[in-house]
């Protein structure tokens, strides 16, 4: 169900809404966290976050106040670290950078709330480092945050300590892998790590860690202000925990892409037609990513099978995958996953075989090299496409494509093997016809379309 | 001749070292403040880096050919970045390149005779809502049109300031 919301973007647009006095004026400036470090304590802190069903945004979807329960309960000898992942490399997704460049201070606020909660006193901000404009409005955050006393060795006369600081990568997909993330701020290779030990373990400097997503963190501050609860059931699909508001982005083939704050559950349908005001052209839509690159496409064509009156999707059985609310557990059960919550929509008339070409290179260039399934088998998905779109394919190479990418599933180290195999076995599998026209030569480079108007 | 950061980026240097427990973490941040002084990364800097941080140079080598915004070679004067990714290839990021190609007279991944302009594609830079997009030096171009693109080549190409 559609029901916007403006928690987290009030400040978007105004003037210097990025500035403390708007967040001052418009979300009450760091109210929250001063009331969570007084009158809480940290072990009440993480009991009220998970009541919140705050689903990480990042693209996973685990409760964050769950996470945040799995750090030491008492600080030993290794500080406690909180990482918060604004690398936002994820194909088709472009939200996080909005928070950032709009809403700094919710950053901020959402990581002492959050520093408190996992019993950390410092907290990291990986930002891509092409982010310079986000990376600026965080610093210029910070610095009025600090100015203030809410950081610093005692924030709001609390005794205990935050500092934020916010560490830029240097241009790969890769470190937003969480591990990778982490070997990132060491200063090496952004190379995943094997697990476990998982970062609540062994996380950055080999001392306890908390990764959260940056909209995960900055949804914080409006949580706990609400109350953990109320903020859960803003959601339609507060039943399936899956808590509170979100910022959905719409891009691709639609009339007017964007990113919106909306309270959890819109349909496909909702967001392409009532929010981005309907596809290019007034096609139809060919099929939709639903979160991200690496979450395996959708066609409005798919029907959901949920008989079970007990299956939570029971009551959009029959009905198109379209028509289900955006969820974790509802894509799940559609078989693709909800991801990053930003769209990319592909209208009737494009080349879907050009689409895969395309993803298909993406993860060939990202791919850490690391594992051989994941090196190979991307490195082997680009070059078979590729042959087949020249014309040169054959069925076996059509069939290549689907052994190859059930090969890289289960066998690497980290998540981007099956983020690289599940897309593009998707498309293989609900584009096959296609693929086929490419090898029997009925479709050909030369008609193949990635855009449906021209450019101007 | 040895490198040395310039004073300014040295006191950068050392607040940046107080925000980890290891000198080593300042790897990344540190080459990025070499990169801003020297345009790449010179073998010059790699000893530097290794010294500076007491790690070796190999681990500082492994960093720099990790990383992709780590000019292992010099550069042009400004860096053209167009993204090429699915959702903005969507919106015609290929005919964007095509264009930017056209116009400086080189193919992407190579530098203008001139040496001002660097021309690359980039994987998603988190503007698939604005796009086509490209990054030129440290900005964001976004909802390119032609004529829009045309402006900012030619503003790049006469004057070396703009950017
Ligand atoms: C290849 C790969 C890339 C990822 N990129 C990102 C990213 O850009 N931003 C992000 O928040 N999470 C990313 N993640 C997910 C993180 O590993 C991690 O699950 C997330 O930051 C946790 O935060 P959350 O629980 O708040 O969602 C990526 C995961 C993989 C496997
Ligand atoms: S799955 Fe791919 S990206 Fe992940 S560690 Fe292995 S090689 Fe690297
Ligand atoms: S695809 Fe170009 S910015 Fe995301």
């Amino acid at each position: 169900m559609l029901k916007r919301t403006d928690y987290l973007t009030r400040t978007y647009g105004k003037p210097e809404g990025w500035k403390l006095a708007a967040y001052e004026r418009d979300l009450g400036g760091y109210q929250v966290a001063r009331r969570v470090l007084t009158t809480m304590t940290r072990e009440q802190t993480v009991d009220e976050a998970k009541k919140a069903n705050l689903r990480g945004r990042g693209g996973a979807g685990f409760p964050m106040g769950v996470k945040w329960s799995f750090m030491p309960k008492t600080v030993g000898a290794k500080p406690h670290y909180l990482v918060v992942n604004a690398d936002e490399g994820e194909p088709g997704t472009h939200k996080d950078r909005t928070l950032m460049e709009r809403n700094p201070h919710a950053c901020v606020e959402g990581c002492i709330i959050a520093c408190y909660g996992i019993g950390a006193h410092v907290a990291y901000i990986y930002v891509r480092d092409e982010l310079h404009l986000s990376k600026a409005r965080l610093e210029g955050a910070i610095q009025e945050a600090r100015a203030q006393g809410y950081l610093g060795k005692t924030p709001f006369g609390k005794d205990f300590a935050v500092e934020v600081y916010v560490h830029s990568g240097a241009g790969a997909y890769i470190c937003g892998e969480e591990t990778a993330m982490l070997n990132s701020i060491e200063g090496r290779r952004g190379e995943p790590r094997m697990k476990p030990p998982f970062p609540a373990v062994a996380g950055v400097f080999g001392c306890p860690t908390t990764v959260n997503n940056l909209e995960s963190i900055a949804a914080a501050p409006t949580a706990f202000g609400m109350g953990c609860e109320a903020f859960s059931k803003l959601s339609s699909l507060h039943h399936l925990n899956d808590g509170g508001v979100r910022l959905y982005g719409v891009n691709g083939h639609v009339k007017k892409p964007c990113v919106v704050e909306l309270a959890v559950g819109p349909t496909l349908n909702e967001l392409i037609f009532e929010i981005a005001g309907g596809v290019q052209g007034d096609r139809k839509v060919l099929c939709a990513i639903p979160g991200g690159s690496s979450t395996p496409v959708l066609r409005p064509e798919e029907t959901v099978s949920a008989p079970d009156p007990k299956s939570p999707l029971h009551p959009y059985d029959g009905k198109s995958v379209f028509d289900v609310p955006l969820g974790v557990d509802t894509m799940r059960g559609v078989g693709t996953m909800l991801g990053t919550c930003c769209v990319t929509v592909i209208a009737e008339g494009t080349d879907p075989v050009a689409c895969l070409h395309n993803l298909m290179h993406f993860y060939r260039h990202e791919s850490c090299g690391q594992c051989t399934p994941c090196r190979e088998g991307s490195a082997w998905l680009e070059r078979v496409v590729g042959k087949i779109i020249e014309g040169h394919g054959s069925m076996a190479d059509v069939d290549s494509l689907h052994d190859v990418a059930n090969g890289i599933m289960g066998n690497t180290i980290c998540a981007f093997g099956e983020g690289t195999a599940m897309p593009a076995l998707a498309l293989i599998q609900k584009f096959r016809k296609e693929l086929e026209a490419y090898v029997r030569g009925e479709r050909s480079l030369a008609t193949s379309k990635l855009t449906v108007e021209p450019w101007r | 001749m040895t490198f040395a950061l310039s004073p300014e980026r040295e006191r950068k240097l050392q607040e940046i070292l107080g925000r980890y427990p290891t000198k080593m973490a300042a790897t990344l941040p540190l080459l990025h403040l070499c990169q801003e002084q020297e345009g790449h990364v010179s073998d010059r800097v790699i000893a530097y880096v290794s010294e500076r941080l007491d790690v070796s140079a190999a681990h500082v080598k492994g960093v720099v050919t990790f990383y992709t915004l780590y000019n292992q070679h010099p550069v042009g004067k400004h860096q053209v970045w167009v993204c090429r990714t699915l959702p903005c290839a969507l919106r015609g990021a290929y005919d964007v390149i095509g264009h930017c190609e056209k116009r400086l007279g080189i193919k992407c991944g190579e530098t203008t005779a001139d040496g001002k302009v660097t021309l690359r594609t980039a994987e998603c830079l988190a503007s698939c809502g604005t796009g086509p997009m490209m990054q030129v030096d440290r900005e964001y171009h976004e909802n390119l049109t032609r004529e829009r693109v045309d402006q900012i080549l030619g503003k790049l190409l006469e004057n070396p300031k703009v950017g």
